[in-house]
């Protein structure tokens, strides 16, 4: 009986450990094999890209020609949509999430924040596309109809900054992009301060409390000293996410393809133009190149800030 | 004293090795199940295809997905051929036809004689819609308002702004114009139905064919773009003032307010089916892969933007059979299928370009 129960698992050790090899191969083949994915996707984008950069030079980076008649491309219009709305987004966003997390950490009763730290957190879940129809069925005309005619007829005509508020009030546009990207990234930075800002050593924070600091003070000269590197990398990881969105960018951006130096006015960003001109390029068309060609550049883009997101989240992501 | 065991087995193994080794332990189970319900939902549908009769595939645009489904529907209870259509886009129709990936493509914008023979295609119509622009002005309703091809086309380069604009008030007198600007929207996406468009604008403007030019995607000079029918109709309605074009069917379904447009004989016509039915009758169909010029033709009751949309079939296809199975779908579609084109606000071939698409298909396949 005994030599009967022993003897599978003798067998299956001996097995295991030959297991164990395979187990371990497969899994560093996956390992390595996302880094050729990664690899060879950028690749390939470059590759494909190439007939543009061919054609248009280093200009097709500047030039805001995007004219499919004529066959005249360049990715400025779009480059300038994508960093203006990332940016917009960043600095409509930042502030609330620090709302967010100041109220999660500090203020809010112990009961509460689970609650709301999970619904910050679901606000991440929500697919792209149900914010898309939300800024288009719902955002886009309360913009058209109350808030932008209001803004146009008032700072609109104020100096220095009113062109910033001019133009016909569609309601799409960069403002809206803007504004629909700060709620999808919101969760992102918000998450990401309010998990820094717990990892302060309560000895610093009571320290503080001691010497009757308040609670702002503290948070003003502890909290935010300590964490700002990590608080600037949750920021980037924000922007990084901004700077790719696509479906519901392409619903409320406006579409166009031209630079408006008015914040309501429309424009395109990289992957919004990408999604919209696909279905139209044909294959060997220099159109369908330079869409490739602006695919490039935005994995350069959003690879660059979240290498910098990870460079400076980086002490958090250990820990 | 043999579970009393493997219990005590289980618990060393455990300790010893983790929690992979129990996963392990109920994997041949899982696999059994996972491989019979796969190959069940492998064979399944083969089985289906078999007991339907033959299977054809199609992908393009999306302009004629509506009548297309509708026919499948049809052909597949009346002749046993079942139709998969993925409406993904003129463009994405001609990629897919040229690279042989389905059995027919479906193109808005017709492709050229020279394109044709390279890529060894036969292009037919099967079908045409009508575009009608819609509007979005106060104290303006369905079919009231009066405009024509210049004015549309110096609307959208931007160059009329307001309502009020003396060129328009000129045509509409006793219709309450207010001096609102005027908001263009397009189609952002690559679409047929922005090359019908701006191939009426183009027609009718000089300035537009120059500066802009035709294109499945055009750079527009003024306005703004939204994504599909949808979206053109939902920023004319949100925003005073806007203008926009939308396919008839769209507008009809959605109850849009649109205009009536100036033909070439110098009559304002309304959108309606007598019109569509006059501009379709009085074009020339006899230019080589049916790509007959259908904008703007003549007819007192002649709606001016009208457009068919065409199939590219291979003229040496890897499947004959298959091939031959499209030709007996359309020719059904041709036979039978009008009056639930026209139920759905498309307007059905003359029963002569019917006839020379027929033969057209002789001439190719010899059947």
């Amino acid at each position: 009986m005994a030599s009967e129960s022993v003897m599978p698992i003798k067998a299956t050790r001996r097995s295991s450990g030959l297991g164990d090899k395979v187990f371990a191969l497969i899994c560093q083949a996956a390992g390595i094999l996302v880094l050729i994915l990664l690899g060879a996707l950028i690749i390939e984008l470059f590759i494909a890209g190439l007939p543009a950069f061919r054609a248009f030079g280093i200009a097709f980076v500047t030039s805001t020609e995007w004219d499919p008649v004529q066959e005249l491309f360049g990715a400025g219009v779009s480059i300038y949509g994508t960093i203006v709305t990332a940016v917009l987004a960043i600095v409509l966003a930042v502030p609330l999430a620090f709302g967010v997390a100041f109220f999660l950490t500090e203020l809010a009763p112990p009961w509460m924040r689970r609650p709301v730290g999970t619904a910050v957190e679901l606000l991440a879940a929500v697919p792209s596309i149900i914010y898309g129809m939300w800024g288009f069925f719902v955002i886009a005309p309360a913009f058209a109809q109350n808030v932008q005619p209001w803004i146009i007829d008032n700072i609109g005509e104020w100096p220095v900054i009113g062109f910033l508020f001019q133009g016909a009030p569609f309601g799409t546009g960069l403002f809206t992009a803007a504004f629909i990207l700060a709620i999808m990234v919101l969760p992102f930075i918000a998450a990401t301060m309010r998990d820094v800002f717990e990892q302060v050593p309560p000895v610093f924070k009571e320290s503080a409390y001691g010497l009757g600091a308040t609670t702002w003070e503290v948070m003003k000269g502890v909290v935010i000293p300590y964490t700002r590197v990590s608080v600037v990398g949750g920021i980037m990881l924000g922007l990084g996410r901004a700077l790719g969105e696509t479906m519901a960018v392409t619903f409320v951006i406006g579409n166009a393809n031209r630079i408006s130096t008015s914040l309501f006015g429309p424009g395109n960003t990289i992957a919004s133009l990408v999604a919209l001109e696909f279905g139209e390029s044909e294959i060997g068309s220099l159109k369908l190149s330079s869409l490739l060609a602006l695919g490039f550049i935005l994995f350069l883009l959003s690879f660059v800030v979240l290498a910098t997101s990870r460079y400076l989240l980086r002490s958090r992501l250990k820990a | 004293m043999q579970s009393k065991s493997r219990g005590a087995f289980l618990e060393a193994k455990d300790r010893l090795i983790g929690a992979v080794w129990q996963s392990n332990r109920s994997i041949p189970v899982n696999r059994r199940s996972l491989l019979l319900g796969a190959s069940a939902a492998l064979t399944l549908p083969a089985f289906g295809a078999q007991a339907q009769g033959a299977q054809i595939t199609g992908a393009g645009a999306s302009f004629p997905n509506p009548i297309y489904q509708k026919w499948a529907e049809a052909v597949r209870n009346a002749a046993g051929i079942q139709l998969n259509y993925q409406s993904v886009g003129s463009g994405a129709g001609i990629n897919q036809i040229r690279n042989r990936t389905v059995d027919f493509g479906a193109t808005d914008a017709p492709l050229n004689a020279q394109q044709l023979t390279e890529g060894n295609l036969l292009q037919f119509p099967t079908v045409m819609g009508s575009l009608v622009a819609i509007v979005n002005i106060p104290g303006v309703g369905d079919d009231q308002l009066r405009l024509t091809g210049p004015i549309l086309a110096d609307i959208y380069l931007g160059k009329i702004t307001r309502w009020n604009d003396p060129a328009i008030v000129a045509i509409n007198p006793g219709l309450p114009l207010p001096s609102l600007a005027i908001a263009p929207a397009y189609r952002a996406d690559g679409s047929g139905t922005t090359f019908v468009w701006v191939s009426y604008l183009a027609s009718a403007s000089p300035e537009w064919k120059e500066k802009v030019g035709v294109g499945t995607s055009v750079r527009f000079p003024a306005g703004t773009g939204a994504r599909g029918n949808e979206g053109v109709a939902g920023t004319v309605r949100n925003v005073r003032g806007a203008i926009g074009y939308v396919e008839n069917a769209y507008a009809i379904t959605n109850k849009l307010v649109s205009t009536q447009l100036l033909n070439k004989a110098g009559n304002f016509v309304k959108p309606d089916h007598k019109a569509f039915m006059a501009a379709a009758s009085a074009a020339d169909w006899s230019v080589p892969g049916f790509a007959a010029n259908v904008i703007d033709q003549a007819g007192t009751d002649s709606w001016p933007i009208v457009a068919p949309t065409f199939i590219l079939l291979p003229t040496n296809p890897t499947d004959a059979a298959r091939s031959a199975s499209v030709r007996r779908f359309f020719d059904w579609c041709f036979a039978n299928g009008s009056q639930l084109a026209t139920d759905l606000e498309y307007i059905p071939l003359p029963e002569s370009v019917h006839n020379a698409v027929r033969a057209s298909w002789r001439q190719s396949f010899g059947s």
